[in-house]
């Protein structure tokens, strides 16, 4: 009796110190609506018209430096650039395409998701989303583990693979410390035919849909990034359909955090039921051997 | 102790020096365990080592562009992929062999056990290199066990359970240690600790090893659908069940062949019948991976894919999977022990195939054109593992793994 008590208590205290121990990796997402009176951009594509004023804007406002080419070369619109190039050191990238005859530009940036891949996939919380609206990243807490770039189904951030001893994230963070400041993000700000527009997101996404059914001929009938990826921060209008612009069209409307939520519930049981299954067929297997060896001392 | 003691002064045993001897050079003076030292092997593995040191010194001077082919398209290469991604299914070695003999109470397989979790224990040690040589701020290792956490993401689970496991698995490893030093208070301290060690790494492993999988929910446009699946956690939890377990038999033969001299009777003697009893586990194990495959693949709705080259690729990697348990199957039913091992081998290049193919060969496949990776990479990655398979020699060639310390005999765990 006393020898069955004392195994008691050492798988039942096991099963408790390891469940403890284990909590601390329980997690869970929740779902989530978006923080009320958070910022967007809109980007309406068919005012765009390539002058890069928003890229010249965006590398003064973040002490990006000067690139090689100037600002003002047209001769990069020969590729498609990405938002961050390493020797350039940019947040965003303007892109010229022709579709139909008709040439159009696409500004290419984060897209400031309303719940972010790479938010649920930064392992030290240094990539939040700001009650604000935009998507920042903390440089103190950052391990460069690099997930955020495998998750981000936008390709937005950026590692700098060149520095051996600060490598940073890069991306654009919609100028957060200006909009905190009570200012408009830069590129917004110097864009000379307002294809930026900086305001409340629910409010934009009016003024989207507006100009949609205003000109119903100009315009597609597609706000990108009003349910691309759970919702973006980030939004575009355009004349021309946007798979033909390079916009990432597979990406479905189920917000990324949802992909693995699923999984994540089950940490909790398993730790809870592990313990339980595997102690419990231990004492069936053990019981009888046990007893046999402390008989065996007693005899002693 | 033993005949050349003995005939030597006793007085010597007393000695520090005596210990050092007996304990790191194998009984030999200094300058003889040097020159005994000198051979093929060796100097083949430590050039090896020394170029992939420069290598990985390289990266923490110049950054990681001075030895990968990361990028901000594909930002995991072959230093993951294969150290983390690769390396970690096959080290479920010592939660599969542990739960075996210390929960289910299988007896027949206690004399590789302790090998199962030194092989598991120095898996994910590695593994722990590989991402310190990864990570952009390696110093920063520790930040989400105290600093900064986010429970949300699938790879904090991952970092909190490779933390713990292999702080698991090196008190579960230490009573051989403590075996090979003596301290018999500190071995029965943890032999004592086995049942709990045991129960942790089971729910460690199979959290973290489909955590694996599960990390790369988050990119499914980016893996191929053949590859990608919801099912993902599972099929990497399934297949590290038969990693770990082919792990062990491909080691035991390897052992058999080169690290005889290390191992004792009841070792030698059992491994036949280990490999067939790990056989047959294993054509079950991997019958219902092929199933567990097949099905997600129909789920996913993603059989349009098998058409062009990925889908090819597939049906390579697919085959291997569908052949090892047939194969396994056969061979136990021959008793041809021959022939388990062969599995075990097509089993573990199966494996390595799908680990590298998810997260590696397949990422971002509808990009047009990709580099896979650089030369500097492959060196840093096989200068690693030679150095993990150093260390596992040195811990061989001393401690009690493949033999039993004949002071502990009748004094096993569980």
């Amino acid at each position: 009796m006393k020898m069955s008590r004392r195994d008691f208590v050492k798988i039942g205290g096991s099963v408790v110190a390891l469940s403890l121990m284990g909590n601390t990796a329980a997690a869970g997402t929740h779902s989530f609506t978006g923080y009320p009176d958070r910022y967007g951009m809109l980007s309406d594509l068919t005012r765009c018209i390539g002058c890069r004023r928003c890229e010249a804007a965006c590398n003064k406002a973040n002490n990006l430096g000067t690139p090689k080419t100037s600002f003002e070369d047209t001769s990069v619109f020969e590729e498609k650039r990405r938002p961050y190039v390493a020797d350039v050191g940019s947040y965003t990238a303007v892109n010229r395409f022709e579709v139909d005859g008709k040439t159009v530009y696409r500004k290419v940036q984060c897209m400031h998701c309303e719940e972010p891949a790479c938010v649920s996939a930064c392992l030290v919380g240094a990539l939040q989303k700001s009650p604000e609206g935009p998507v920042t990243w903390n440089e103190k807490v950052c391990i460069g583990c690099r997930y955020c770039i495998t998750a981000c189904p936008f390709y937005v951030p950026a590692f700098e693979y060149s520095s051996a001893f600060d490598p940073k994230i890069q991306k654009c963070f919609m100028c957060h410390q200006r909009i905190t400041n009570g200012t408009v993000p830069a590129c917004a700000e110097a864009c000379p035919v307002e294809a930026i527009t900086f305001g409340k997101r629910d409010k934009l996404l009016k003024l989207a849909w507006s100009r949609i059914w205003g000109e119903p001929d100009k315009y597609i009938d597609h706000v990108y990034g009003e349910r691309e990826a759970g919702g973006t921060g980030w939004l575009y209008v355009s004349g021309v359909p946007f798979s033909k612009l390079d916009f990432q069209m597979d990406i479905g409307t189920t917000a990324y955090p949802e992909l693995t939520k699923d999984f994540l519930s089950i940490v909790n049981l398993t730790l809870v039921s592990w313990p339980a299954v595997f102690g419990g067929i231990y004492l069936m297997n053990h019981k009888d051997k046990k007893t046999h060896t402390e008989e065996k001392e007693v005899k002693k | 102790m033993t005949d050349i003691i003995e005939t030597e002064d006793l007085r010597k045993t007393e000695t520090v020096e005596y210990w050092i001897n007996e304990l790191f050079f194998n009984r030999l003076s200094i300058k003889d365990y040097v020159k005994s030292l000198i051979n093929p092997f060796n100097i083949v593995a430590g050039i090896i080592v020394l170029v992939g040191l420069a290598f990985i010194f390289m990266r923490f001077a110049f950054g990681l562009e001075a030895i990968t082919d990361s990028s901000n398209t594909q930002a995991w290469g072959l230093l993951l992929g294969v150290g983390l991604f690769t390396g970690v299914p096959f080290s479920a070695s010592g939660f599969v062999m542990g739960t075996a003999v210390y929960i289910f109470g299988l007896k027949k397989y206690q004399p590789v056990v302790t090998n199962a979790i030194l092989l598991g224990f120095l898996g994910y040690l590695f593994a722990v290199v590989f991402l310190m040589t990864d990570l952009g701020r390696p110093w920063r290792i520790y930040y989400p066990m105290i600093l900064s956490f986010g429970p949300a993401s699938v790879m904090f689970l991952v970092a909190w359970h490779v933390a713990l496991y292999l702080s698991v698995q090196a008190l579960e490893f230490s009573s051989s240690a403590f075996e090979w030093l003596g301290i018999r208070s500190l071995r029965k301290l943890v032999v004592g600790a086995t049942l709990g060690l045991t129960i942790a790494g089971i729910m460690l492993s199979t959290l973290h090893q489909s955590a694996l999988g599960a990390m790369f929910l988050l990119a499914p446009g980016k893996v191929h659908p053949l590859w990608w699946s919801s099912y993902m956690p599972w099929l990497f939890f399934v297949s590290a069940l038969a990693a770990g377990l082919v792990y062990v038999i491909l080691v035991s033969k390897l052992t058999q062949m080169f690290m005889r001299n290390r191992a004792d009777e009841r070792y030698l003697a059992s491994l036949d019948e280990i490999t067939l009893g790990i056989g047959k586990a294993c054509a079950l194990i991997l019958f219902t991976y092929v199933g567990l495959r097949l099905t997600s693949i129909t789920y996913e709705n993603a059989w349009g894919y098998l058409q062009g080259a990925y889908g090819m690729w597939f049906l390579v990697e697919f085959l291997l999977f569908a052949l090892a348990p047939l194969m396994f199957f056969y061979g136990v039913q021959k008793k041809n022990v021959g022939i388990v091992q062969v599995s075990a081998l097509v089993t573990m290049i199966a494996i390595i195939l799908n680990r590298l193919n998810t997260v590696y060969i397949t990422f971002n496949w509808q990009f047009p054109h990709r580099e896979l990776f650089y030369w500097k990479e492959v060196i840093v990655v096989i200068a690693v593992l030679t150095i993990e398979v150093l260390v596992y020699r040195w811990i061989v060639n001393r401690m009690p793994v493949l033999r039993q310390h004949p002071d502990f005999i009748g004094e096993e765990h569980g």
